[in-house]
Formats: structure tokens, C-alpha cells, sequence
């Protein structure tokens, strides 16, 4: 598939996607970013993205599907606008990352996994994040926040809700 | 975004280009910048090879094997397409030195994998990071266009009649992606499980072709060390371990940071003075030494020269570089249940012995750190990590076994004072494990 009209992607995505699968000696190996360029755009992998994706790479949905359930930040059911992903793994945990997990919790109302009735946060305990001198550190979608303290918690979110009002994306 | 920090015992040699903006490219040209590559190019592959087997660089993902001899191993000859393979997937825990190269100087990852390209015949390069740090894949794409853009990479590199393309890859989560033969698998859009070896990559890697591998710190420093010459770069560091080093101090350090130090120093001098000493004056318990899957050092233990020979004859091992540092407050029986979850959680299911041993040490330790443990679990957690050793085919199954039973060798009166239905005698923290 290469027609714009096709495709439920953007038109930008579309004509990244035309030109990412000549970007390499196997067209295959364009899976992986496909994957997560489509879940960026759409939210998560649905089936009509998993079809178009085997469809570009002569593949099969299962295939594309056997391939996607193995990477951890591939997902197949909606987050939040925010996904806010909390590292607890061991550089973070010594320096209060289930504190600071517990405090998200509170806060949003949610556990591990939960997703806002508002639809703007989800929560997630991840595994090392490569921030581990900068713990406790957690992500919100690919942005990274550091050194964090219950009050800069309370910050982040705020930060978050305020662009959430104002951008109806 | 990261803080930087320095101490005046580093040797700034990576890391000489942090903060000062060479991620644009006329900056990290003004500061020396592509001279290794065009020197490279005139040179030759036999020189470049020479000068990295003189520097004594050893391969900084964690295995420390002979950066320039892993080089010399792939056929001249080659009826498919060599390739380049930069590991940028850095999941170790305990390990955030990649994450500062390719902020604050990622062109040295592109000169130092067009260099590795010159070196072995490849025309083309991958730069693989973890999906996770895509405002680095950002940064790293942006400079690989300008590098186009000026004429460094392309079909005539520096005006020369020599290809190289170098093309960004990002990862989607995944730790044994971090394993090379699961890289490119990974790369070749599959499932990221490990391949059998051999064949090693040198010879059958990528899509089939002969690959070097090396990790982003590997590759960047290769840059340095055609600039000042191996002989020089060798001299900065220990016996058989050659130059510098990202160390990544974390945990309960005073001071955490990376702290580019020379290989060899001393790793309680590294803890007392470059860190600052223990978090809030306390005590030291335990280090791990170079990234989660390293065996525990004691206290007593600390008084060795970081580099792959010393931390190995100290009964653990130099690793990713990642020293997590533990203070008396801190429950080893939990910090080994966090660190075998992690395993569990990663581990990509296709060898038994590493599927099945790190759930089962989930579960035990889980059991064990409420306190339903007996004393026969001990032994038992130990013989089963002890028999998840060199039965898989990448080195995960291990990299969970190892500090598994580093623990319960080292610390086992930790384990005897959960037994009987006592309660942990320290903070509780993990609650519930990741699912």
C-alpha cells in the first residue's frame, strides 16, 4: 500500500512509512519503527494498524503480531494521553522510587496499568528507564523527568493537566 | 535533563565534548571533530586496526573483549555486505552512560562507526538505540543528516571515493535486545531471541553478512583514540585494560553522575571521594560493581582497581560500568528480589533454563522476603541460579544467576533473618513485582 487515500495513517506518517520501507537492505526490518511510529499517531496497535503494517511489508498479521507482543513498549489497548511510566528498578528504587510510584498512585487516583476516567494519565512501573544517576526518574510518554521529590511530582502533573486543557489533540 | 557533574581526578578523554554543544555539527567540527575519520581514510584499514589494538580498548557493553582484534576478525573477502552495528539499546540497570554520548556528542558515534566501517570494508553502519530514549534517536538523526548534508556520509565520504551510509534504529523495549545476535535479529524486524554461536557475527551477523558489534561507548571512543594514538590511550589506563571509562554512580551515593575515570581506579576511592561518601552519612552495605547482572561486593572488597581483570579476580565483574551503591538500610533479600524480577521480566523465553530459573527465583524470593522461607530455600535459590549457568544461549540466564548468588553467598544471615515468619527487618518496598 502507498496511496495516501488507503491509508488510515496521516499523510505524513503515510509518506514516512513509503519511505522507510526502502530505507533498508530487507524491507522487514522496517517492523520494529513502523510499530511505533503507528502507535504514536494512533494510541495503540488496533487491528486495522496491524493489517495495514503487514499489508506495507508483505507480511502476514500474525506475523507483524508475533513480532509485536515481544517488545514492551508496543501495546494493544488505549493509555492516557500521559502515559506516566515510573521506573522502579534498582538505582531508582534506592532512592525512593516506590515512594515516588505510591505517590503517582494517589494522586491520579489509579494503579499499575490504570488509565484516568478523563482519559489524560495512565500509570505504569517499568523497568530501567537509563536514568539511574538521575533517580528516581520516571517518563511521560518520551519525556524524561529526574531527581524527583514528591512536590516535583505534584509539579509534573500540573504541568501535564494544564497542556492536556489546552491542546484537544 | 541529565545533570553533569566532574571530579578532579577524571581524565576527560568520551566525555571531553560534553555541555559544549557538539551535537551541532559545525561545533563538534571546530572542536576537532571528523579528523579521525579523514585520517582513518588515508590511513588505511591495517593502521586503523594496529593503532585500536594498541590502545588496549576493551568492549564497553560489559564483556571487555579486545575492540581491535574483534575487528581484525572479519573475512577481507566477503561475498555479502559487511555492516557495522552500534548497541545503543543500553537496559542494563545501573547504566546511563550511552544515554550522555548521544546527547551531548553524537557525532562521535557516527565518525567512530564510519571509522569501524573503514576499518573492517563495511559501506554501511547502524546506529540501534532503545525506543525509550527517543529524544536521543532525535538528536542522533538530526545529526546524521547533517553529516549527509556536509559530505561525511554518502556515497563519496570527505570527497573520497569511498561509500558509507549510516542509517538510525530505533528499539520498541526489549533488554536481551541488548544481546548482539538478538540486536539483529531485532534489526531484521523479528522477535528479539538470541541466535546460537557460532557462527559469531564477525562472520555470519547481520542479514548474513559479516558484523562488527560494538557498544555506543565502544564506538565513540574510537574517535579519541586515533587523535591522541593507541600507544597514549593505553597509557592513560591499567594493565591490559586500556583508557578511560563512563563509571555511572548511583544509589546511595552522595554524588551520583557519570564520571569518566581512568581504568584501574580504585573503586572505594571512586565511592569515598569522587562520589562523596555514602547518602546522609551512613554506612556502605554493598556495591554492585558494573550493572545489576555483576556479582555484590562487600565493603571489605572494595579496595580493588575497577577494570575487567581486578573486578574479575575480585569474583565479579566490571560489566556496563554501572556501580549501584547500597547502604546499611537497605534489605538485601529485597534488593535481590528487584533485581531477579527484572530478569524475569526480560527474559525472552526461548531457553528454558533462563525462562523457567528466573521465575522461580521470582517466587521463591518473593515467598522468602515475606517471610515464608525456610532454611532449605536458601540452598535451593542458590542451586537453582547455580544450574541456570552456561545453559542458555545468551548470556541473560547468567547475567540473572550471577548476582542471585552472589547474594545469598555473601549475605545469607540477610536470608536467615527473614526465616521463621519473621518480618523483613528493614523498609518494605516492593509491594508487588512487575507482571
Amino acid at each position: 500500500m502507498s496511496t495516501e487515500s488507503m491509508s488510515i495513517f496521516s499523510p505524513q506518517l503515510a509518506a514516512k512509512f513509503d519511505a522507510l520501507v526502502l530505507k533498508y537492505p530487507v524491507k522487514r526490518s522496517a517492523l520494529i519503527p513502523m510499530l511505533l511510529y503507528a502507535q504514536d499517531e494512533i494510541g495503540y496497535l488496533s487491528d486495522a494498524v496491524i493489517e495495514e503494517i503487514a499489508d506495507r511489508l508483505s507480511i502476514t498479521p500474525l506475523d507483524v503480531r508475533n513480532v509485536a507482543t515481544y517488545y514492551s513498549m508496543l501495546r494493544f489497548r488505549p493509555v492516557g494521553k500521559y502515559n506516566v511510566q515510573v521506573c522502579t528498578n534498582i538505582s531508582c528504587m534506592l532512592r525512593g522510587a516506590y515512594d515516588i510510584f505510591e505517590h503517582f498512585q494517589d494522586r491520579l487516583g489509579i494503579g499499575h496499568k490504570g488509565v484516568t476516567a478523563d482519559g489524560l494519565f495512565s500509570l505504569e512501573e517499568v523497568e530501567c528507564i537509563g536514568a539511574c544517576c538521575w533517580a528516581p526518574a520516571i517518563q511521560v510518554n518520551y519525556d524524561f523527568h529526574d531527581e524527583l521529590t514528591n512536590d516535583k511530582v505534584d509539579a509534573v502533573l500540573a504541568t501535564y493537566k494544564a497542556k492536556g486543557a489546552t491542546t484537544n489533540a | 535533563m541529565p545533570r553533569l557533574v566532574s571530579h578532579p581526578d577524571e581524565v576527560k578523554i568520551i566525555s571531553r565534548r560534553f555541555g559544549m554543544g557538539a551535537a551541532d555539527i559545525d561545533r563538534f567540527v571546530e572542536l576537532g571533530g571528523y579528523e579521525s575519520a579523514k585520517k582513518a581514510l588515508a590511513e588505511g584499514p591495517e593502521w586503523i586496526i594496529n593503532e585500536m589494538k594498541a590502545s588496549g580498548l576493551r568492549g564497553r557493553g560489559g564483556a571487555g573483549f579486545p575492540t581491535g582484534l574483534k575487528w581484525s576478525f572479519v573475512p577481507k573477502q566477503s561475498a555479502k555486505p559487511k555492516y557495522v552495528l552500534v548497541n545503543g539499546d543500553e537496559s542494563e540497570p545501573g547504566t546511563c552512560k550511552d544515554h550522555l554520548i548521544f546527547l551531548h556528542d553524537p557525532h562521535a558515534v557516527i565518525e567512530g562507526t564510519i571509522i569501524a566501517g573503514l576499518a573492517i570494508g563495511a559501506k554501511t553502519g547502524f546506529i540501534y538505540l532503545r525506543g525509550e530514549y527517543r529524544y536521543l534517536i532525535q538528536i542522533v538523526e538530526k545529526a546524521v543528516a547533517d553529516a549527509y548534508a556536509k559530505g561525511f556520509l554518502g556515497t563519496n565520504i570527505f570527497g573520497s571515493e569511498t561509500e558509507f551510509q549510516v542509517i538510525v534504529q530505533t528499539g520498541a523495549g526489549a533488554y536481551e535486545v541488548g544481546e548482539e545476535s538478538a540486536l539483529m535479529e531485532s534489526l531484521e524486524g523479528k522477535r528479539g531471541v538470541p541466535r546460537i554461536k557460532p557462527p559469531f557475527p564477525a562472520v555470519v551477523g547481520l542479514y548474513g553478512g559479516p558484523t562488527v558489534i560494538n557498544n555506543a561507548e565502544t564506538i565513540a571512543s574510537v574517535p579519541h583514540i586515533l587523535a591522541m594514538g593507541g600507544a597514549a590511550y593505553a597509557a592513560v589506563g591499567s594493565e591490559r585494560n586500556g583508557g578511560t571509562r563512563l563509571f555511572g554512580l548511583s544509589g546511595h551515593i552522595k554524588n551520583p553522575g557519570v564520571y569518566e575515570l581512568p581504568m584501574g581506579y580504585n573503586l572505594k576511592k571512586m565511592i569515598y571521594e569522587v562520589g562523596g561518601g555514602i547518602l546522609g552519612g551512613r554506612t556502605l552495605k554493598a556495591v554492585v560493581p558494573g550493572g545489576s547482572s555483576t556479582p555484590v561486593l562487600r565493603p571489605d572488597e572494595i579496595d580493588i582497581g575497577m577494570d575487567f581483570d581486578q573486578v574479575g579476580k575480585a569474583g565479579s565483574m566490571l560489566g556496563s560500568g554501572g556501580v549501584v551503591v547500597i547502604d546499611d538500610q537497605t534489605c538485601i533479600v529485597e534488593f535481590a528480589l528487584r533485581t531477579i524480577s527484572f530478569y524475569q521480566h526480560e527474559s525472552c523465553g526461548w531457553c528454558i533454563p533462563c525462562r523457567e530459573g528466573t521465575d522461580w527465583l521470582k517466587k521463591s524470593l518473593t515467598r522468602f522476603h515475606a517471610g515464608f522461607g525456610t532454611m532449605k530455600d536458601i540452598d535451593n535459590i542458590q542451586y537453582l541460579a547455580e544450574n541456570m549457568m552456561g545453559r542458555t544461549f545468551c548470556p541473560l540466564g547468567d547475567a540473572a544467576a550471577m548476582p542471585t548468588i552472589g547474594f545469598v553467598k555473601k549475605f545469607r544471615k540477610e536470608f536467615e533473618d527473614h526465616l521463621n515468619g519473621k518480618s523483613c527487618p528493614y523498609a518494605k518496598h516492593v509491594e508487588v513485582a512487575l507482571v
